[in-house]
């Protein structure tokens, strides 16, 4: 119970400052993002898109995160093992010659419900704590397996000789960064139909009460195995972008330290709201890399800083603003 | 709202506004090296070896201007992807350096070799790199990373151990390890164990190992694994007992924390504190001078690799614009190395001498490693036969 | 592999299980009690080991690094109780993860600023680093007293917490904690003592385990997430479920290290079996977490509840 109060906790009620401040916000939001591909065509540098890439791959997975964390208080500590997933896809794909840009996505989506559906059978068992150190176990499992695969590269990870293919805009920095800010803005959207639907309902009912959901006489179990797989596939989604944006798979990107960055975004963010994942993830990454530039010591104003911001701002900094309550 | 937008803004302009150095600046070297988490401390000793040969030289090699540019890839191959992006786009440095481990030495080789960009490595040589994946842009001041364990596996033949019993954590690094040292140990080798990676506690590896009494045991286990082993198997009362052969497990940077539980272990590399050369002399009596240990080979390495930029540098008259000569010249290798004579092989890795150490009080009283003798000379990397370009 | 090897492995095992508890008890002693997941548990076991490694190098007194070990993580467990932690009891545990992780992040980079990122030495002293023959194999003298002293600790606890007055606050809190409270007991100094005292065994562990493994900054990490297995195996909230899991996990990790590859040597040719052996033993004490939480989700000692 305790687990899911957090949510709870969340929705507090806030007086309604305008029409929509949260959408008016949004759109600010990816205009800026949409500013960024103008930015670096001027400045004739391509790095910013590329910083801005990883900064929406994260993104993405956190969407993802979010809709097991936030909406379904299911806190999995094993999501990065989907980015992984999608990554591997991709590299083992490539290494074998097939590189089609649709064929890689197909794949992406196939393996991870593959994956999904049984440990998500699995760990949905549980809740809690147990909930917690069983999508851990998983996700190790899947990284010592990761490290264990000599042929595709073990450890030293896999590097990725063809992407993607899709037509002219293989390889582009451009056209990569607005495929993500595509998907990510399509990932929202279809969030937004999802929580507000039917199902969406039944999953948030849950993650407050699951026993009154059963008292009802629906089963939370269809419903949450459905989200966790759901997240899944946006965290491999994910994966396949970050394996185009690095030309690169590694258990790495499954370590279990990942999975708890993800969780710290979508936290830092505001879980429970839409957009928050978003803001939470690019916060974490732009404020890691500023760190990073003042001192090799930067893990030492980092840790704080998470603390302080679980102290002080509950709703994270997009619940600043929104609370979950109002978006729905 | 405004707290939430100025933090945004301030991360922003933070991350995208680090200028890239003093106006003069003649020629930009991005050093990427893992400088947080587990493998800091090698990271952090390469660093410092780079930094002492700057230091030395008034911050300039081959006369010219040095801007120095540190990267942090904590350890994660997507990080140091980004980091060299930043390196070619944003700071459009002349070369890149250093980088600590393999798996993002593999995950930066293609967008370094897409950009024509010249590398000088100091610590990270993965055999892909050797062989078919090869670059005429990349030199390797260190070593190809099966050398070691090739150095050991001749030392133990040498010495004519009847069987060797190997232990090494499952990952790739190991078993190339594993290869390398088979490559040249024609004995018999009674146990290939494979243990976790991050394994603190050997204690069950070590009573099987008891119990199958080899003649020699060869360990693969760096850093803090390494230290945790050694500690152990003094406590077994095996170091002295069986002979210990080890590559990456002894080195500046574990032997302050095993003290004298080291003593009488063996390890193969390419230098050692003790050599006799002018320069290796001078070097390490500089960097106790500056940093108040005994250098590690890492921070050999990476002092090695400035040496080899600034003899560089020399021969073009400072010049990086003309990429081919700038190259060739690298290729030359035309200075006094710490580690004595060597070339460079056609994939960028050295032709050098591999030496047996043992761990053992040096003229100071300090436990050090002393050299026991050259056991490969000259010796070229397996891969490079499926280097072509 | 003889018998006789079976058995000093399963003494490994034991000995491991032991250190594995030490964690364990003030891990589930806070969590049980507070209901608070404290993730920088790992950072006060790595403290312990700092504190001891620093006083032995100043002193060398073996005694006074365990000493400063034991005590010094208990200060800081009362410090941290003191000055805000205190305030996240009552959130939620995901806060609580996210909190405690940021704490672990700073201890780790503050342990590197102080003492550098390479490990740091500890030794025993001559009289402790001698083998003693067990079964005709020599096993060192220390790993015998860390299993000596982790049951004298276990024994310790079993007194606190079935024969005294505090001992019995501690049960009747992991039972219902509100009533407690009602009862009027300032459950303020109870959470610190408890918080205290989980974090002085953290530390006593990290002392102990100094001389025989290498103490350096983040060290605590993989440790803590052996002991959260350790708990969630044994069931939350309980001594003795910690101490049994405790065991069981330590045996199982050892035995799986060392039975498997050779089960599956016999079986398989060389290389295959050590690969398979290999992944077998990484994955052996994940398997039976999810296998126990499969079967029985709240653990297998767990405390029962009013």
């Amino acid at each position: 119970m305790k687990m899911e109060s957090s949510i709870v906790n969340a929705r507090v009620a806030r007086p309604s400052a305008g029409v929509s401040w949260p959408a008016a916000l949004t759109v600010l939001l990816f205009a800026l993002l949409l500013l960024v591909p103008v930015y670096a065509s001027v400045t004739d540098s391509s790095y910013v898109l590329l910083q801005f890439s990883r900064i929406l791959v994260f993104a993405l997975a956190a969407v993802g995160l979010n809709l097991a964390l936030g909406y379904g208080g299911l806190v999995s500590f094993g999501h990065a093992m989907y980015i992984g997933i999608g990554a591997y896809c991709v590299a083992i794909a490539s290494h074998y010659g097939a590189d089609g840009g649709v064929l890689h996505l197909l794949l992406v989506v196939v393996v991870t419900a593959l994956v999904a559906a049984p440990v998500g059978l699995i760990a949905l068992r549980t809740q809690g704590i147990a909930f917690i150190m069983i999508t851990l176990a998983l996700a190790q499992m899947f990284y010592f397996l990761a490290v264990g695969l000599k042929q595709y590269g073990g450890d030293e990870g896999l590097p990725i000789r063809q992407l993607s293919r899709f037509g002219a805009l293989t390889g582009s920095h451009a056209g990569l960064y607005l495929a993500l800010l595509a998907c990510l803005g399509a990932s929202l959207l279809l969030l937004r139909r999802v929580i507000r639907s039917r199902f969406g309902l039944i999953l948030r009912a849950s993650s407050m009460d699951a026993r009154r959901v059963r008292a009802v006489g629906t089963s939370p179990l269809g419903y949450r195995l459905l989200a966790y797989v759901l997240s899944a596939e946006l965290c491999a989604l994910a994966g396949f972008f970050l394996a185009n944006l690095t030309a690169f798979a590694s258990p790495a990107y499954m370590a279990w330290t990942a999975s708890g960055e993800l969780i710290i975004m979508v936290l830092l963010g505001g879980a429970g709201t839409l957009v928050g994942p978003v803001v939470g993830a690019a916060g974490f990454l732009l404020l890691e890399e500023g760190l990073k530039g003042l001192t090799d010591h930067w893990m030492i104003i980092m840790g704080p800083v998470i603390v302080l911001i679980v102290l002080f701002l509950r709703n994270g900094l997009w619940g600043m603003i929104v609370s979950p309550r109002e978006e729905h | 709202m405004a707290f939430r937008t100025t933090m945004l803004v301030t991360s922003l302009a933070l991350s995208m506004g680090l200028a890239a150095g003093p106006a003069q600046a003649e020629v930009k070297i991005g050093f990427l090296a893992t400088l947080s988490g587990a493998g800091a401390a090698l990271g952090q000793d390469m660093v410092d070896g780079f930094n002492l040969a700057l230091e030395q030289n008034g911050g300039k090699l081959g006369g010219q201007d040095i801007v120095f540019l540190k990267e942090d890839d904590q350890l994660k191959p997507d990080v140091g992807v980004q980091a060299v992006q930043k390196f070619i786009e944003k700071d459009k440095v002349d070369l890149v350096a250093g980088v600590t481990f393999s798996n993002v030495m593999m995950a930066i080789a293609k967008p370094m070799a897409d950009a024509g960009m010249t590398f000088v490595g100091s610590n990270a040589g993965p055999a892909p790199l050797a062989g078919n994946q090869c670059n005429p842009g990349f030199f390797f001041a260190s070593w190809q990373n099966d050398g070691q364990a090739e150095a050991m596996g001749q030392f133990a033949t040498d010495q004519k151990y009847k069987d060797v019993y190997m232990i090494t954590p499952n990952y790739q690094s190991g078993r190339d390890q594993v290869k390398g040292f088979t490559r040249f140990y024609k004995g018999r080798v009674s146990g290939e164990v494979y243990t976790q990676l991050g394994q603190q506690d050997y204690s069950a590896e070590l009573l099987a190992l008891q119990a199958a009494k080899p003649a020699a045991v060869w360990v693969f286990l760096p850093g803090g694994m390494g230290v945790n082993f050694v500690k152990q198997y003094k406590q077994f009362g095996l170091m002295g007992k069986i002979p210990l052969l080890t590559v990456s497990t002894v080195d500046g940077s574990t032997l302050p924390a095993l003290g004298e539980a080291a003593l009488g272990a063996y390890a193969g590399t390419f230098w050692g504190p003790d050599f006799k050369n002018p320069v290796s002399e001078a070097f390490v009596a500089a960097f106790e001078k500056k940093y108040k240990r005994i250098p590690s080979q890492y921070a050999a390495q990476s002092y090695d690799s400035a040496l080899l930029i600034d003899s560089a540098l020399k021969k073009t008259g400072g010049k990086v614009s003309d990429k081919k000569a700038f190259r060739d010249a690298l290729r030359a290798a035309d200075y006094a190395s710490l580690r004595g004579a060597y070339k460079f092989n056609v994939n960028g890795f050295p032709i050098e001498d591999f030496y047996a150490f043992q761990v053992a009080k040096d003229n100071q009283g300090r436990v050090s490693l002393k050299t026991v003798g050259k056991t490969l000379s000259n010796h070229a990397d397996a891969y490079v036969g499926n280097c072509k370009y | 592999m003889s018998p006789q090897l079976l058995f000093m492995q399963a003494l490994n095992g034991l000995q491991y299980g032991i250190l594995l508890f030490l964690l364990a008890a003030g891990l589930t002693l806070v969590f049980g009690i507070m209901s608070f997941i404290n993730l920088a548990h790992g950072a006060l076991y790595m403290m312990g080991a700092y504190f001891a490694a620093a006083t032995f190098g100043h002193t060398n007194s073996f005694l006074l690094a365990i000493l400063a070990g034991l005590g010094g993580a208990m200060a800081l467990g009362v410090a941290l109780d003191r000055c805000g932690f205190a305030r996240l009891y009552p959130r939620a545990h995901l806060d609580q993860v996210l909190a405690t992780f940021g704490l672990m992040l700073f201890c780790n980079e503050a342990v590197r600023m102080i003492w550098g990122s390479a490990p740091i030495f500890m030794s025993l002293p001559d009289a402790l680093s001698n083998t003693v023959m067990v079964l005709g194999t020599p096993y060192p003298l220390y790993r015998l007293l860390i299993i000596l002293a982790g049951l004298l600790v276990a024994l310790g606890l079993y007194l606190l917490i079935e024969r005294t007055r505090v001992g019995m606050l501690i049960r009747a809190g992991a039972s219902n904690r509100a009533m407690v409270a009602a009862l009027g007991v300032n459950i303020g100094w109870l959470n610190t003592f408890i918080f205290a005292l989980g974090a002085g065994l953290a530390g006593l562990g990290g002392a102990m385990v100094g001389p025989i493994l290498s103490v350096q900054p983040g060290m605590g990490d993989s440790i803590l997430i052996m002991t959260l297995v350790v708990i969630v195996i044994g069931g939350i909230g309980s001594i003795r479920g910690a101490f049994l899991g405790a065991l069981v996990v330590g045996l199982v990790d050892t035995l799986g290290r060392t039975v498997a590859p050779a089960l599956l040597g016999r079986a398989l040719e060389q290389e295959l079996a050590s690969t398979l052996g290999a992944a077998v033993s990484s994955l052996a004490v994940y398997v039976l977490m999810v296998i126990v939480l499969a079967v029985k989700p709240e653990g297998l000692f767990p405390v029962k509840k009013r």
